[in-house]
């Protein structure tokens, strides 16, 4: 090879390692711009209530005495995903079961992963028509609830949203569980369910937590499953059949004849949620990391 | 004193005898709880994928890939007659393509470009912040990446929703599933195979073009594909970006339309409601075939 040929490749190579760099300033010059527009656009609404904002559970859009406060939104998020994940707990678990130890490597476990991932394919919006003309008549027909709006159906629905997030990291860890620790417990004469919960589950506690805590994440910024089915009425929900609102549907619905100091209010509910999410997914990430 | 130790005993292993037979009990039943909690999981699929099938059918005709979605009003004067729903959504499925291609095209470079990145510097703590920082713009709710791209492109950009914003919307959220999927696939390749590309002497963009990319294509292709399939679906950004359009539109600073917004929009007016099924239909049956085609890629790649 010719001096100045080294030469050229030389720098092409330099050219290249700036062009790769650059794009990855790329993510920094997102995810600074993403907080410095949220906190710009919800300047207005912090001025004028303060930390109020959090504890004030007001949502008065009403020209001249308009009243924002996040309180209630809070509530309504809250009480959904943590219901959400209290249904999706025994689901996700027991499919992770099946498909990482009872019928590991089988053609039925292939089968039930492959449809439990198609669950994670459904689109929002689809999961919130199914909730609103099958689920919430269903839920009615039954007597649970007069309008079949409320907590209840949106935490319903959010679980099945969830699961496939929590089925597919807890059927992993409980994969990496190594087969010696199993057979020794078999050994000794221990059941099935001894293993699992002698062995396995100890084993996979962390990653089994992480699953939980990032499907957790998920159920927090779904949006319009949520909307269509909580009812939309700006109070704490009282009850597990109360109607409510969540900070994610009040964007949805308010967005659009928003302006002034209610808009910049939905933009601190957006940055509110973006923490949130955001500090919820770290220890998430955290926890697999530690496991790794 | 004998005697009662040897009831003592007695006593015990009839008690661990039927201890045993407990256990195995309990095993059974556990393991019953397992399938049928699973069952329950997947009776979902079935169940929503039934419904839009058997309500969605029906509505389904040449039509509906060809016209555009009807107003309130002739929607009424047909459902009133008793027929079906005259029109079809071919704005709304031009305008995801549109929005859809337009995201990809910003997305698929920059974050094919960030994986490989991430992939030659992995060991360096800039990248693995890199790499956490990407972990949290996956996590970020889409309304928020809809608020966000509202405040950064239609206020700022085009002055309206459009099509510009759209697409940025969900190039953003397709944005770190590539960069992802990127850096997994290329972690797969041998060494051994890049190493005797730059032995040979070869420039580094060319062992990027002619070794890493190919040898990792189907990966990358199930990374895409998959991403694509997650964005068809949104609503929520581009509720926030491109609000719908009853028209066909190609102007980039102009609003679009777009399935699911369509969907959205028929939910909220009674007289739709038999578009709705076959809307969904449609936009879950392209969804889902994504999916399973990405699926199928790397069923083949590690077969």
């Amino acid at each position: 090879m010719s001096l100045t040929k080294l030469h050229v490749q030389v720098n092409s190579d330099k050219i290249l390692k700036y062009v790769l760099f650059t794009a990855s300033l790329l993510i920094l010059v997102i995810s600074g711009g993403m907080i410095f527009s949220l906190i710009r656009g919800s300047m207005l609404s912090f001025h004028q209530f303060g930390w109020d904002f959090l504890i004030s559970s007001k949502w008065d859009p009403t020209q001249g005495r308009e009243q924002y406060g996040a309180l209630l939104f809070i509530c309504g998020t809250l009480f959904t995903s943590v219901l959400a994940l209290i249904i999706a707990l025994p689901l996700a678990f027991s499919t992770s079961l099946f498909v990482a130890e009872y019928f590991h490597n089988t053609r039925m476990a292939s089968v039930v992963s492959t449809l439990v991932d198609l669950l994670a394919g459904i689109p929002s919006i689809i999961y919130g028509l199914w909730g609103f003309y099958i689920l919430r008549p269903f839920i009615v027909s039954i007597g649970l609830s007069p309008q079949g709006y409320g907590i209840f159906t949106s935490g319903l629905i959010l679980a099945i949203m969830i699961i496939p997030y929590a089925t597919s990291l807890s059927s992993a860890t409980i994969k990496m569980v190594p087969n010696e620790l199993k057979e020794a417990a078999y050994s000794l004469g221990a059941t099935r369910l001894e293993v699992i919960w002698t062995v396995i589950l100890p084993n996979a506690r962390s990653g089994i937590a992480a699953s939980y805590i990032l499907a957790f994440g998920r159920a927090l910024g779904e949006t319009l499953a949520v909307t269509m089915l909580i009812g939309n009425a700006n109070i704490i929900p009282t009850g597990l059949f109360s109607t409510g609102n969540s900070m994610a549907s009040v964007i949805a619905n308010q967005f659009g004849e928003a302006n002034g100091l209610q808009l910049s209010s939905l933009i601190e509910i957006g940055l509110l949620l973006f923490v949130i999410t955001t500090l919820i997914n770290a220890v998430g990430k955290f926890i697999i990391k530690k496991m790794a | 004193m004998d005697q009662t130790n040897e009831l003592l005993v007695d006593k015990r292993t009839l008690l661990l005898q039927d201890h045993s037979v407990r256990r195995k009990v309990k095993d059974r039943l556990f393991l019953g709880t397992v399938i049928f909690f699973s069952l329950i999981t997947i009776s979902f699929v079935f169940l929503i994928i039934g419904s839009c099938v058997l309500k969605g059918y029906h509505q389904i005709n040449w039509a509906f890939f060809t016209q555009s979605a009807p107003d309130t009003f002739t929607a009424m004067m047909a459902k009133s007659s008793g027929q079906i729903i005259p029109g079809g959504i071919v704005n709304g499925i031009l305008g995801s393509l549109y929005l859809v291609a337009l995201a990809s095209l910003i997305a698929i470079p920059f974050g094919v470009l960030i994986g490989i990145y991430l992939y030659e510097n992995s060991k360096n703590r800039y990248a693995g912040f890199i790499r956490d920082i990407t972990d949290v713009l996956q996590g970020v709710p889409s309304i928020v990446v809809g608020l966000i791209v509202y405040l950064w492109v239609v206020v700022h950009i085009t002055h309206g929703y459009s099509v510009l914003a759209g697409s940025v919307a969900l190039a953003l959220m397709m944005l770190p599933l590539i960069i992802r999927s990127t850096e997994e696939s290329m972690k797969m390749i041998p060494d051994s195979l890049k190493e005797a590309a730059i032995a040979l002497g070869t420039p580094y963009y060319k062992v990027i073009f002619r070794v890493l990319i190919p040898t990792s294509f189907s990966g990358l292709m199930t990374g895409i594909l998959l991403a694509i399939s997650r964005i068809l679906g949104e609503t929520a950004p581009l509720m926030l970006t491109t609000l719908g359009n009853p028209a066909i539109n190609w102007s980039l600073t102009k609003p679009v339309s777009a399935v699911p917004l369509l969907v959205w929009q028929f939910y909220n007016d009674p007289n739709m409601v038999d578009l709705i099924w076959s809307s969904t239909l449609f936009l879950m049956g392209f969804v889902l075939i994504l999916n399973l085609l990405s699926k199928w890629i790397t069923a083949r790649r590690n077969a």
